[in-house]
C-alpha cells in the first residue's frame, strides 16, 4: 500500500515536471512552475525559506522521501531500475556505504555553493540532479515530443484546425548534447545494475539528505525489521535499490534509504513495517571509487535549420527575368560577441553565473528560439542569447518567469519591454544601403523602442542612401534589428551584451 | 446584349448546341447538376471575326502560366510536371479548347517548353498557339531576336499563330518605344507576319488610358490583329491599379473591329475565392452554378471577345470552365447588374488586388510575395482578420491568423523581412505598391503578436 502511494505520487510528480520541460506553448508554465521551484538546489539558490523548511521537515519525519517522490532524476532511475529488475530478478545485494566518495562529492558541492571558485558553476550544474534531468528532458525528450506535435500539426493543417501548430526542432549546442548523452548513459547503467547507486555515491543532494536523516536518528517514520518475524530469506536485501539493508544483521542504513517501501511489500512474512523506532548505526566501509566517464563531444548535425528549397533557374540562350521562384536565403551566423547577452531578468553576470544550475527550463520555454546553452567554459551550459533564428520579443517574459533558481528574476511585460539586455552596434561593412545601394531601414522599422532612425549616409545630402543611427540610450538589445537585417550571413547590426542589465 | 442577338452572331455553333442541350437525356440516377454532369465535348463556343480569317479559336483559352509543378528530384525547387501538363492539354483539346497562351518567362521560363512538349503530340492545325516577346530586362535587338527564335525552338513549331508584345503600358510609351520600336523589333515582327511565321500580331495591355489611346492610334500603321486586356466584373467600370475600367478598353477595341482577348477573368482566382456572403448571394441566384462560372460568363458574353484566357492548374477548374463555355449562356442585362452589385460588396473588403501571377518573383531577399498576399486575402475573405481586441471572436481569429501565417509562408519568407527596396514594384501588372502592402501585413502581424490591436 505504502509502496503504491509512493509510486503514484512519483508518477504524477515526474509527469508534471516533464511536461513543464516539454511544453513550448507557454500554457503550462503558469500552473506547473512550482514543481521546479520545490527542487532542493534551486530552492537553496533562490533562497526560498518556505520550501527549505518544508523539505527539512519532510526529511526529518519521513526520511529521504524527496529522492523517491520529488527528485525527477531519482524517479527516472527507478523506472530504469524497474526494467533492470525485469531482466533479472532479485539482482541487488547489500553493500557497505561509500562514505569517502559520497562525502567528497557532497562537500565539493557545498564548497561550490558557498564560495566562488571559477569552476563552481560547472560543478553545481553537473551534480544537481534536477538540472541533469532538465538537460535530459530538454535535449532528448523535448525533440521527440515536438516531432510528435509536428505530426499532429501536419494533420491539423490539413483539416483546417488550429489546435496544433508546427514547431522547429533544432540542436542548440552539440557540447551540451554530448554531456547529456554521457550523463544519461552513466545514470542508466548504474540504475539498471544497482538501482540508486548514483544517488548514494555521487549525488550531493542525496548525500546531504542522508546526513540530515542520520542526524534525526529518533524522530522519524521508517521501515524497521522485526527480527522475531524475519526468517533471513534476504528478499528485502535483494530488492533494495539503495543497497542499504544488511539482512544478516537486520540493519538498515537510513542515510541511504530513499523510502521506496519496496522491502515492506517484498517481505512475505510481514517482518518489515513502517514505524518509528531507534535506528541501527550506519555501517562504515572503504569506498571503492566510481570513476566518472569524461564527457565526449558528439557533433551530430541534426536538423540544423530549415532546409531551404531553392529554385534553380536554368537561363536559356537569351537574357530574361522569369516569373516566380524563390531566392536562396543563407542562414544567419552568430557574430563573435565581445560580451555575452544574458537572458532578460539576469541581474548581472556574476549573480547569474553563480545562481544558474543550467537546468535548461528557460531554454525549453523560449518560444523565439533565442536561448541556447553556452559553449563558453566560464558559463558552460548556462543559457545565453543569440538572434540567428528569432529575436527576444518585447512582449515575451517566458524565461524569466520559469526560472526556479532566481538566476532570472520574474519580469512583467512592462518591465521586460524596458529592460536593457544589450545594445545594438552598427557594422558598416555589411550594411546593404552602402554595399548594394538599395534603400532598406528594416532595422529602424522593427525597433520596438524606436531607438533606430535612418539618416543620410552623406552628411547634408538628404538624397544619399539612408543608414541606421542607433540611440543607445533607448536600445533594449532585443535583437529585432539583428534578426531582421537582410545582410546575410552576418548582420549589419549586432547586439552586444551587458555585464549588468539596466532598466530604462 | 440579349440571348437572341447573341445567337445571331455566334450562329450555328450555339444554335445547334443549344438544341442538344435541351434534348439531353433525363434519367433519374444521372448526375444532372450543372456542376457535376458530363463535360460536353463538342459544344465549345467558338467565334469568328472578319479580321481573323477562318480562325475559330475556342472561347476558353488555356493560359499556360500556372502549369502544375512537382518538387525537382535534385532537391532544388520545383519543376513542371510534364505528365500532368500532357493530361490537361489532352483533356482540354478533347473538350474543344484549341487556344494555348504562353510566354518565355512563365513558370520560371519553363512554360513554352512544357506546352510545346504537350502540343506536339497533336496535329499542328488542331490548335492555336500564342506566345509573347517578353523582353523586359534586356531589350536590345540581339536579345529580343534570340528570345523570339527560342520560342520556336521551345514550342517546337515552325509558325506561331498569335504573337504578342508583352505587357504594354508598364513604363509608359517610353518603354514601348525602347522595347519594340527603337530596336526595330516591331518592324521585324510585321515582316515576320508577312512571311507567315507569325499569323497574327497583337499586344497585351496593363497601363494607363494615354498609353492605350496611343497604341490604338498606331493601329493604322501596324494593324493590330487582336489585343489582350484584363476584364472582369470587378474592374469593368474602374480597375483598382491602373484606374481605367475594362469597359473603356473593350469598347474602344470593338469600335475598331479589333478582336479582344481577355485575361484575368477570375483575377487570379480571387473571383472564385470570394467572401462567404458573396458566395451565398451568387448561389442564391443559381444554386447549381459555380462561383467562378459567373466571372467566365461575364468575360465571354460581349460579342467582340474572341478568347478568354484562364491559367488552369487543376482538372476540376478546367472542367468547370469548359462547362461555362460549352456552350456559353450569355449573361442578361439584369445578371450583369447583379454581378456589379456583388463587385460592390466585395470592394468593401480590404483585400490586396494581387492575381498571384508571380511576375514580382523572385524577390532578391527571399520574400514569398504571392503567398503572403494570397494568405492575407484568404483571411480577409474568411473574416479571420480581427479589427480590434474587442472583437467577439478576437482570440480565435488571432490564433487562426498567426498559426495559419506560419503555415502559409515559412518564417524567413514572411513580410517582416521586406526591406522595401521596391524592385518588385515595376513588375506588378496590377500596380500594387508591394512593399507598402507587405509592411501593412507585417504591422498587422506585429499588433496581433503584441496584442496591441
Amino acid at each position: 500500500m505504502l509502496r503504491k502511494i509512493r509510486i503514484v505520487l512519483a508518477g504524477i510528480s515526474l509527469l508534471l515536471i516533464t511536461l513543464l520541460f516539454l511544453d513550448f506553448t507557454g500554457t503550462l508554465h503558469a500552473y506547473l512552475g512550482w514543481i521546479a521551484k520545490i527542487q532542493l538546489v534551486p530552492a537553496l539558490l533562490a533562497g526560498s525559506v518556505g520550501v527549505l523548511i518544508f523539505l527539512a521537515l519532510l526529511t526529518l519525519f519521513f526520511g529521504r522521501m524527496y529522492c523517491s517522490v520529488i527528485c525527477p532524476l531519482g524517479i527516472m532511475q527507478d523506472i530504469i531500475a524497474w526494467f533492470g529488475k525485469k531482466a533479472k530478478k532479485n539482482r541487488y545485494s547489500y553493500s557497505p556505504k561509500k562514505e569517502k566518495l559520497h562525502s567528497g562529492f557532497g562537500f565539493l558541492f557545498l564548497i561550490c555553493l558557498v564560495s566562488t571558485p571559477s569552476f563552481s558553476h560547472f560543478v553545481i550544474s553537473l551534480l544537481d540532479p534536477y538540472s541533469s534531468f532538465g538537460r535530459i528532458a530538454t535535449n532528448l525528450f523535448a525533440p521527440v515530443y515536438r516531432w510528435g506535435n509536428n505530426v499532429l500539426a501536419y494533420f491539423a493543417e490539413r483539416s483546417e484546425s488550429y489546435a496544433f501548430y508546427e514547431t522547429d526542432v533544432w540542436m542548440r549546442s552539440a557540447w551540451s548534447l554530448g554531456i547529456v548523452v554521457v550523463t544519461l548513459l552513466i545514470i542508466s547503467i548504474l540504475a539498471w545494475r544497482n538501482g540508486r547507486t548514483y544517488c548514494n555515491t555521487i549525488c550531493p543532494v542525496g548525500y546531504w539528505l542522508g546526513v540530515f536523516t542520520w542526524l534525526s536518528k529518533t524522530a522519524m517514520l521508517r521501515p524497521v525489521i522485526d527480527t522475531s518475524k524475519c526468517n533471513g530469506c534476504r528478499l528485502c536485501e535483494k530488492n533494495c535499490k539503495g543497497a542499504c539493508i544488511n539482512s544478516k544483521e537486520h540493519k538498515i542504513d537510513y542515510s541511504r534509504c530513499v523510502m521506496c517501501m519496496d522491502c515492506i511489500s517484498k517481505c512475505k512474512r510481514g517482518a518489515i513495517s513502517y514505524a518509528m523506532k531507534a535506528p541501527a548505526a550506519s555501517c562504515k566501509a572503504a569506498a571503492s571509487p566510481t570513476k566518472e566517464v569524461p564527457a565526449s563531444e558528439s557533433r551530430r548535425a541534426f536538423l540544423t535549420g530549415a532546409v531551404i528549397a531553392t529554385a534553380a533557374t536554368a537561363m536559356q540562350a537569351q537574357k530574361k527575368k522569369v516569373d516566380g521562384g524563390l531566392a536562396v536565403i543563407e542562414d544567419k551566423v552568430a557574430p563573435q560577441r565581445q560580451t555575452t547577452i544574458l537572458p532578460p531578468g539576469a541581474k548581472d553576470i556574476r549573480h547569474f553565473t553563480k545562481a544558474c544550475t543550467a537546468c535548461q527550463l528557460c531554454v525549453s520555454a523560449c518560444p523565439n528560439q533565442v536561448l541556447r546553452p553556452s559553449n563558453a567554459l566560464e558559463r558552460f551550459m548556462q543559457p545565453e542569447v543569440s538572434y540567428e533564428r528569432g529575436y527576444c520579443r518585447p512582449e515575451c517574459t517566458s524565461c524569466s518567469n520559469v526560472c526556479p533558481t532566481g538566476a532570472l528574476t520574474a519580469l512583467t511585460r512592462e518591465e521586460k519591454s524596458s529592460r536593457q539586455i544589450g545594445r545594438a552596434v552598427w557594422i558598416k561593412k555589411n550594411c546593404l544601403p552602402l554595399t548594394e545601394g538599395v534603400s532598406c531601414g528594416n532595422c529602424a522599422r522593427h525597433c520596438p523602442t524606436g531607438a533606430i532612425q535612418m539618416i543620410p549616409s552623406v552628411e547634408g545630402d538628404d538624397k544619399s542612401v539612408k543608414i541606421p543611427a542607433i540611440n543607445t540610450e533607448r536600445c533594449i538589445g532585443c535583437g529585432a534589428c539583428e534578426n531582421l537585417c537582410p545582410s546575410r550571413p552576418f548582420s549589419a547590426i549586432v547586439v552586444e551584451g551587458l555585464d549588468t542589465q539596466k532598466v530604462m | 446584349m440579349d440571348r437572341r442577338e447573341f445567337l445571331k452572331i455566334v450562329g450555328i455553333t450555339s444554335a445547334t448546341t443549344a438544341g442538344l442541350y435541351s434534348c439531353a437525356p433525363k434519367k433519374g440516377a444521372e448526375l444532372t447538376s450543372k456542376e457535376l454532369g458530363p463535360v460536353p465535348t463538342d459544344q465549345m463556343t467558338c467565334r469568328t471575326f472578319p479580321g481573323l480569317g477562318n480562325d475559330r479559336p475556342s472561347l476558353l483559352g488555356y493560359g499556360c502560366m500556372r502549369w502544375p509543378t512537382i518538387p525537382n528530384p535534385n532537391g532544388e525547387g520545383n519543376m513542371i510536371d510534364q505528365d500532368a501538363v500532357n493530361e490537361l492539354v489532352d483533356y482540354a483539346m478533347a473538350h474543344g479548347v484549341n487556344y494555348f497562351d504562353t510566354s518565355p518567362v512563365y513558370v520560371q521560363g519553363w512554360s513554352e517548353k512544357a506546352t510545346g512538349n504537350a502540343l506536339k503530340r497533336h496535329p499542328r492545325e488542331s490548335f492555336y498557339i500564342s506566345t509573347k516577346l517578353s523582353n523586359f530586362s534586356d531589350y536590345t535587338r540581339e536579345n529580343s531576336l534570340a528570345m523570339y527564335r527560342q520560342s520556336f525552338k521551345d514550342l517546337q513549331v515552325d509558325y506561331i499563330d498569335y504573337y504578342l508584345l508583352h505587357s504594354i503600358g508598364g513604363g509608359g510609351m517610353d518603354a514601348f518605344r525602347r522595347r519594340y520600336v527603337d530596336n526595330g523589333m516591331l518592324d521585324f515582327l510585321v515582316e515576320e507576319r508577312k512571311a507567315g511565321r507569325i499569323r497574327r500580331l497583337g499586344w497585351s495591355f496593363h497601363g494607363s488610358k494615354e498609353v492605350f489611346d496611343e497604341m490604338l492610334a498606331l493601329h493604322e500603321q501596324y494593324h493590330w490583329d487582336f489585343v489582350l486586356i484584363q476584364m472582369n466584373y470587378v474592374d469593368w467600370h474602374i480597375a483598382k491599379g491602373s484606374g481605367i475600367g475594362a469597359k473603356y478598353l473593350y469598347e474602344e477595341l470593338e469600335k475598331r473591329g479589333i478582336p479582344v482577348q481577355i485575361m484575368e477573368p477570375l483575377l487570379g482566382g480571387r473571383l472564385s475565392k470570394v467572401p462567404d456572403h458573396v458566395v451565398a448571394l451568387l448561389k442564391e441566384k443559381d444554386p447549381e452554378r459555380s462561383v467562378a462560372s459567373w466571372a467566365f460568363r461575364f468575360a465571354g458574353t460581349p460579342k467582340g471577345v474572341m478568347t478568354v484566357l484562364s491559367g488552369m492548374t487543376y482538372r476540376e477548374h478546367l472542367e468547370d470552365n469548359i462547362r461555362s463555355y460549352a456552350p456559353l449562356v450569355p449573361l442578361t442585362e439584369e445578371e450583369n447588374e447583379f454581378l456589379f452589385h456583388a463587385a460592390k460588396l466585395m470592394e468593401q473588403y480590404p483585400t490586396i488586388p494581387c492575381n498571384y501571377c508571380a511576375y514580382c518573383m523572385p524577390c532578391p531577399y527571399g520574400i514569398d510575395i504571392p503567398s503572403l498576399f494570397m494568405y492575407y486575402n484568404k483571411c480577409v475573405n474568411e473574416g479571420n482578420v480581427p479589427e480590434s481586441r474587442q472583437d467577439p471572436n478576437y482570440k480565435e481569429a488571432r490564433r487562426a491568423f498567426l498559426v495559419g501565417y506560419d503555415r502559409a509562408v515559412e518564417k524567413l519568407r514572411q513580410a517582416d523581412h521586406c526591406i522595401g527596396c521596391g524592385k518588385c514594384n515595376k513588375h506588378c501588372p496590377q500596380n500594387i505598391k508591394i512593399p507598402r502592402q507587405l509592411q501593412r501585413i507585417d504591422e498587422f502581424v506585429e499588433k496581433l503578436k503584441q496584442e496591441t490591436l
